[in-house]
Order: C-alpha cells, then sequence, then structure tokens
C-alpha cells in the first residue's frame, strides 16, 4: 500500500489485504538499513490472522520515499504521521532494533494511542562502535560487511535457514546494499544518540514484550536489562543460538511469541521464557 | 535505574566464546563447500546431512498447516515444493556463489527452463549467447518458439551484436561462462551492464566453472544456474540442477516482469517483489515454477550432490592443474592442428580469462587433430584411460566428438561458427594422474597417425 505523508510517498506492507476498521492494527517497523520485508512471515501471519498489517518502509528505506531520518524522535513523529494520514487511532506497536525505539518512543509519547508494545532485537540506550559508526560513513561496503557477521549468531554464519532454500547471510547483505548512501549512517547514529529510551519505558503501563537473542552482538542481551527493569508489565522472550536477526533466525519462535502475547498480553510458559510483572 | 552496567556498543564485540572482533570475519569458501545450510541433526546427532525420504511433512496443527501453505510460517509441506535435504544443497551452493537463496531442480535443464517460465511467457524475447551448451540451444532455438519465446543468438564476444539484439519484448540476457566447444568467455561485466542498461537481467550458465573458478554475481550476474551433474557433483552418478538467485536486481524498477511485480491469483495475489525484497524471483520460481511444471530434485540426488561438493575446492584444483598440463602435451604434438583453451596466448579470449579466470578455465575444452574423420575415430576408439560418453565434469576423465554427437543438430555453418569441425575432439579432464592421461593421449594420437599413413 503506498500512501502520501507530508508529501512523501510512504510504502506499508498490508499482506495484500484491504484495511477493514473493525480490526485491531499491527504496525511493524525495522531496523537500520532494512525495509518491511524483514517482517515477511510474521506480518503475513496476523494479516491473515485477525489483524490490519502494516509492515512500514521507513522513509529513505525500500519503497518510501523521503531522506532518511537522523533521530529517534523524528522516526517517531513520523510514525504518528503515518497513524494519522491513516486515521488510525491505536495500535499494537512493534520495532526491530533501531524499530524499537521508534515504537518506545511512540508509546512513551503517546500511550493512549499504542495498546501493546514488542521490542526485538533491542538495547536501551543502543550505543553503536565507532569502528561501526565511522565505516558507515566511510565504507558502506565495510559496515555491511560488519552488521552481517554481527547479525547472526556464530552457527548462523552457516545457515541453517527455516525458509526452504534461502541463505540468511545473503539475503541480509543483499537488503543493505539497497540502501542509498547515507541512509545506515543516519539509522545508526539515531540508534546511538536515542537518550529517552529507559525514561519513556519507566512511563509506560502498558503490556510490553521483550523478544531477544542470547547470542545478539548488536544489541547484547545484557544491554536490556535496564529496559526490562524500567518497563512496569513486561514478559522477555529469550531466543536461545540466535543473534539480531531474530525474524530470519527463528521466524516461528518470534512469530509463536508475538501471537501469544497479543492473545492474552503474556506470554506462557516455554523453555527460556521469563514472564514477569511488577 | 537498577543496573548500572554500561551499555555494550554494538560492533564492539566478542564473539561467542569471547574472542574479540575487530573487523568482519567472512567464512572461506572451502568452510561452506562443506558447512553451508548443515547443522547436526538436532533429533539424532547426524552430523552428515539426513537424507529427508519423505514426500510430505505433517503439521502440527490445522493453524499450522494454513499458515505453511500461505507462507506465513516456514517449512516444508510437500518434498515437490520444498525438501529438507534439497534446502541444504540450496542453501549451500548460495552461499557458494554468494546469492541470497537457491531452487534445486530434476537437471540442469530444468533450471534453464524455470528461470525463462519464471521471468517471461509468450510474445517474450531472450538474446543468448551462440557458444551454448547444445541442449540450451534447443530448447531456446526450437521447443521454446513454439511456446510463443524467442531467442536471437549472437557471438558472445561481439558487445555490439548483443546490444542490437535487444528489442522491446526482451525479457532476459543469457550466456554460459564458458562457452562449448571453443570456450568463448562471457564478458559477464560488460553484458551485465548491457542488460542493466536495458531494466533486464544477465542469467549465466556456470556449470563449466562452478563457483570454485567464478562467482558471476561478483561481476554483474543476475541469476546462476549449474547442471549440478557436472562439476558440482564430480562422481557422474546423478543428474540434478540449482538455479540461484543474485538478489541484486531490482524487478520493479526494470518494470518488465509483471509475473514479480503484479499480484498473482495463483498464489493469494501476493505481489512477490513486495514480499521479499531481495527474493521475489526465487518466491515466484517455488510457488509457481516448482508447483506447477513440477521438475523438482529428489532428496537422494541433493545428498550425493552436497557430498560431491564437499570436495568441490579440491578437486576444482586438481581438474586445473591436470588440464594444464594436457593442454601443453597437446599444444606440443605435430599431429594436434589446434587447441582451444583460453590460458594459452593463441586464445581470443586470453585477456579477459586472466581477468574473470584466475584460478583456471575449467577442465572441458576443445581440440582439432589434422586429418580425417577416421583418424578421429582411431583417436578416440584408442584411448583407454578417457571414456568415451556424453558427460563432463566426472572425476574420470572424459572424450567425445562434438560433430556427430552433441552439436548434431546444430547447422554446419553454426558448426563453424561455433568453431566445431569434423576434427574437433572435447576432452573432460578428470582426476587421474597427469602422466596417465598424457600417456593415454599419446598413445591414441599415434593410432591416429598410423590410421593415417595405412591409408
Amino acid at each position: 500500500m503506498n500512501f502520501d505523508v507530508g508529501g512523501e510517498q510512504v510504502y506499508a506492507y498490508t499482506g495484500s489485504r484491504a484495511f477493514d476498521a473493525s480490526l485491531p492494527t499491527i504496525v511493524f517497523v525495522h531496523g537500520a538499513a532494512g525495509d518491511h520485508s524483514v517482517w515477511a512471515l510474521q506480518s503475513r501471519y496476523f494479516a491473515h490472522h485477525g489483524h490490519n498489517v502494516l509492515a512500514l518502509d521507513l522513509p529513505g528505506h525500500g519503497r518510501s520515499g523521503g531522506s532518511a531520518r537522523r533521530s529517534v524522535p523524528a522516526l517517531a513523529d513520523w510514525l504518528v504521521a503515518v497513524l494519522d494520514a491513516l486515521g488510525i487511532e491505536r495500535v499494537v506497536l512493534a520495532g526491530h532494533s533501531l524499530g524499537s525505539l521508534v515504537v518506545l518512543d511512540v508509546a512513551g509519547r503517546h500511550p493512549q494511542r499504542t495498546s501493546h508494545l514488542a521490542l526485538l532485537a533491542t538495547s536501551v540506550p543502543m550505543p553503536v562502535s565507532d569502528a561501526l559508526l565511522s565505516a558507515a560513513a566511510s565504507d558502506e561496503a565495510l559496515a555491511y560487511a560488519m552488521i552481517t557477521q554481527w547479525s547472526f549468531s556464530d552457527a548462523h554464519q552457516l545457515g541453517g535457514n527455516q525458509q526452504p532454500g534461502m541463505w540468511m547471510i545473503g539475503t541480509g547483505l543483499r537488503l543493505m546494499e539497497r540502501c542509498v548512501p547515507g541512509v545506515l549512517h543516519a539509522d545508526l547514529s539515531a540508534c546511538n544518540e536515542y537518550g529517552n529510551g529507559l525514561h519513556r519505558a519507566a512511563s509506560l503501563s502498558l503490556p510490553a514484550l521483550l523478544i531477544l537473542g542470547e547470542r545478539d552482538q548488536m544489541a547484547p542481551l545484557r544491554n536490556a536489562r535496564a529496559l526490562a527493569s524500567a518497563l512496569r508489565h513486561v514478559c522477555e522472550v529469550h531466543l536461545p543460538g540466535c543473534g539480531h536477526s531474530l525474524m530470519t533466525e527463528a521466524p516461528d519462535a518470534v512469530l509463536d511469541a508475538l501471537r501469544d502475547f497479543l492473545a492474552a498480553g503474556h506470554v506462557a510458559a516455554a523453555p527460556k521464557v521469563a514472564a514477569r510483572a511488577r | 535505574m537498577r543496573y548500572h552496567t554500561t551499555a555494550i556498543r554494538a560492533g564492539a564485540r566478542r564473539d561467542d566464546s569471547g574472542y574479540p572482533l575487530t573487523t568482519p570475519k567472512t567464512t572461506h569458501f572451502d568452510t561452506l563447500a562443506l558447512h553451508a545450510g548443515a547443522h547436526p541433526d538436532p533429533a539424532t546427532g547426524a552430523r552428515a546431512t539426513p537424507i529427508y525420504q519423505s514426500a510430505s511433512f505433517v503439521f502440527s496443527d490445522t493453524d499450522h498447516a494454513a499458515a505453511l501453505f500461505n507462507m506465513e510460517r516456514a517449512g516444508h509441506v510437500y518434498s515437490r515444493i520444498s525438501n529438507p535435504t534439497c534446502a541444504v544443497l540450496e542453501e549451500r551452493v548460495s552461499a557458494l556463489e554468494g546469492g541470497v537463496g537457491a531452487i534445486a531442480v530434476a537437471s540442469g535443464q530444468a533450471a534453464l527452463h524455470l528461470a525463462i517460465v519464471t521471468l517471461m511467457g509468450t510474445g517474450s524475447h531472450i538474446v543468448a549467447s551462440r557458444a551454448l551448451y547444445g541442449g540450451s540451444h534447443n530448447l531456446l532455438d526450437f521447443t521454446l518458439p513454439r511456446f510463443g519465446i524467442d531467442t536471437t543468438f549472437v557471438p558472445a564476444h561481439d558487445i555490439d551484436a548483443w546490444r542490437a539484439a535487444i528489442r522491446p519484448q526482451t525479457r532476459l540476457l543469457f550466456g554460459e561462462t564458458l562457452g562449448n566447444p571453443g570456450l568463448d568467455v562471457l564478458d559477464i561485466p560488460r553484458v551485465a551492464q548491457l542488460a542493466h542498461e536495458h531494466g533486464l537481467p544477465l542469467l549465466v550458465d556456470s556449470t563449466l566453472t562452478t563457483p570454485y573458478l567464478i562467482r558471476p554475481f561478483e561481476h554483474g550476474a543476475d541469476l546462476v544456474y549449474h547442471s549440478a551433474t557436472k562439476f558440482l557433483s564430480g562422481h557422474g552418478v546423478v543428474i540434478g540442477g540449482v538455479l540461484i538467485d543474485g538478489g541484486s536486481f531490482d524487478w520493479s524498477r526494470s518494470g518488465r516482469f509483471p509475473t514479480l511485480t503484479e499480484p498473482y491469483a495463483g498464489f493469494h495475489d501476493m505481489v512477490f517483489a513486495e514480499e521479499s525484497t531481495t527474493a521475489a524471483f526465487l518466491l515466484r520460481a517455488r510457488r509457481e515454477g516448482i508447483r506447477d511444471f513440477g521438475a523438482c530434485m529428489a532428496p537422494m540426488t541433493a545428498f550425493q550432490i552436497l557430498q560431491g561438493i564437499e570436495t568441490l575446492p579440491l578437486r576444482m584444483q586438481r581438474h586445473v592443474e591436470n588440464t594444464r598440463r594436457v593442454v601443453e602435451f597437446l599444444c606440443a604434438h605435430p599431429l594436434v592442428e589446434s587447441v582451444a583453451y583460453p590460458e594459452l596466448a593463441s586464445h581470443r579470449d586470453h585477456a579477459l580469462a586472466k581477468k574473470l579466470l584466475p584460478r583456471g578455465c575449467g577442465a572441458v575444452f576443445s581440440f582439432s587433430i589434422r586429418g580425417t574423420r577416421e583418424q578421429g575415430r582411431r583417436f578416440i576408439e584408442t584411448l583407454r584411460v578417457f571414456s568415451h560418453l556424453a558427460n563432463v565434469g566426472d572425476a574420470k576423465s572424459l572424450v567425445i566428438h562434438p560433430a556427430s554427437t552433441t552439436h548434431f543438430r546444430v547447422a554446419a555453418d553454426d558448426l563453424a561458427a561455433a568453431g566445431i569441425t569434423e576434427g574437433t575432439i572435447r576432452l573432460s579432464v578428470g582426476l587421474e594422474h597427469a602422466d596417465d592421461l598424457i600417456e593415454d593421449l599419446s598413445r591414441a594420437l599415434h593410432a591416429a597417425g598410423k590410421a593415417s599413413t595405412k591409408r
């Protein structure tokens, strides 16, 4: 679906379904140098299971026009403008990596518009190493190679994709290579500089879900502790053997966690799941 | 905040075991050849890739079934569409080629067919190199026109001819990394650039080179396929093909591929290019091409090809070493009129081969002996180590006479244009000791020479 927001074209994948005002809406927000297709399986599932789906391409990414924003608050403003343009009042927000910071910021500033919050491969704060930032600024091919390595667990560097015949290292790399120059640096800068995450998290009373890879080297598991502790109603799902690219590395586990969370407001007991409310 | 830990910076990390990472490491080709796509079987601990000899796979419940059918979950349904053993092969070859994914099919011919029917229908047009395997030539020249798809053949090295042949209906440019029988080297960077200037993809048959000698995606190709029967297997015991998507071609921007950019009524109105940014081609090829045309690979075949790929780097080195020795011997023999191998300074594509194929130009090449057809016959029939048969890329050395076999249906003019004469002999150099191969050839050439003096 293509539409206009503030003079810029916006693309959202909807699972080939028409919008139904009677259904809840889930917004999926991708991470740095990505696009809607990172959510392919999960977004399609919810589009065919009682939800409207908007798997967005952030500005300057994928099929959306405009240029990449350089800060999380600017991306959050854009996301709210998207919801306004579509006349959608209240949504489930799901974000991966950079996208998790964007949806956290939106939820914190507009709690009345957010029913549930799902944060995948997240870290608050989300600092980026100088080496990666500088590669993103001066040598994008090197930066893409770094991210490719750090986004998949060691085991998944050798593949083992649940999606038959797909080589996840290759798909990850090619997707980043589609970005116009400068996009990755803008995205990583936004991650690196966002300082309001814990403050936003502490203000929330909605149900929140954290899905984290135990082998994540982009947003290491340890970095999510402060966030988990700041959120009032939070479920944590730790995916063993997974790195940062959770939707690709463990598509079913991610889907199941999202599904159970939305159905019950929490995730039922499962291996490696720690559900906690306080 | 309850935790005072300093957040770890993304990219300032250690690997799973705590080993510090400063620059990105990429897994090497030889390691990928053994491991890509495969992990020890979680159910049994089997280290080798199990042969999942099962037509279908159970669903955990009705919702799981529906989700698999509708591409909401990943997994296997029915072995015509996908199979776990075949999927390992697909990942393995994708990794070696540097693509995004692959589909294993029944043969190299099935791979070529699948590529074409995924991209186009009646009224479409292909521009192809004239230096093609005879089977590919048959499909393009004789069979596909019956289905409304025409092909213009051009000399592989003539970029102006490629350009001039492109029409508004053209949907694909196609060539072989090394074209039979003269070993024309496809100038992949130039042909790919031309294709992309016209919003078209370049498909490359890399059967004779394998990703060990060239990775066509790195030079601009968009789709690659192999007859996996040949060097990928190396053992000559199965027929199979693999079609790999490089994932770089922008089908939407091109605007010429409605099969990928418009809703497909045959699969829930899916728009493949929106569903998958980098692998729209593979989605359609699997969800339509394999589903409907059905030229799938058997899991046992995939297993056997995987066994071959494990030793691909070692075998290709030896193939090339032996070939260089044989070429050197033939070039010095008085009964040999010409040898067509791009590493020779006399070959038209010598400079291009140095650039694109620094590790070698493969192990299949042709040479011509002086004299009569009878002398050619004597030569082939005297060989003992070389097997006379219609295949290439076996671990064992092979020989054939193209004019009477593989290129039998090719018109005389085209034969000449392809560099084939009555005296042309094609060799596929295997892994035997080079001295034994040279001795075999030497004896056969001697017999051929005697056949001449008897006359």
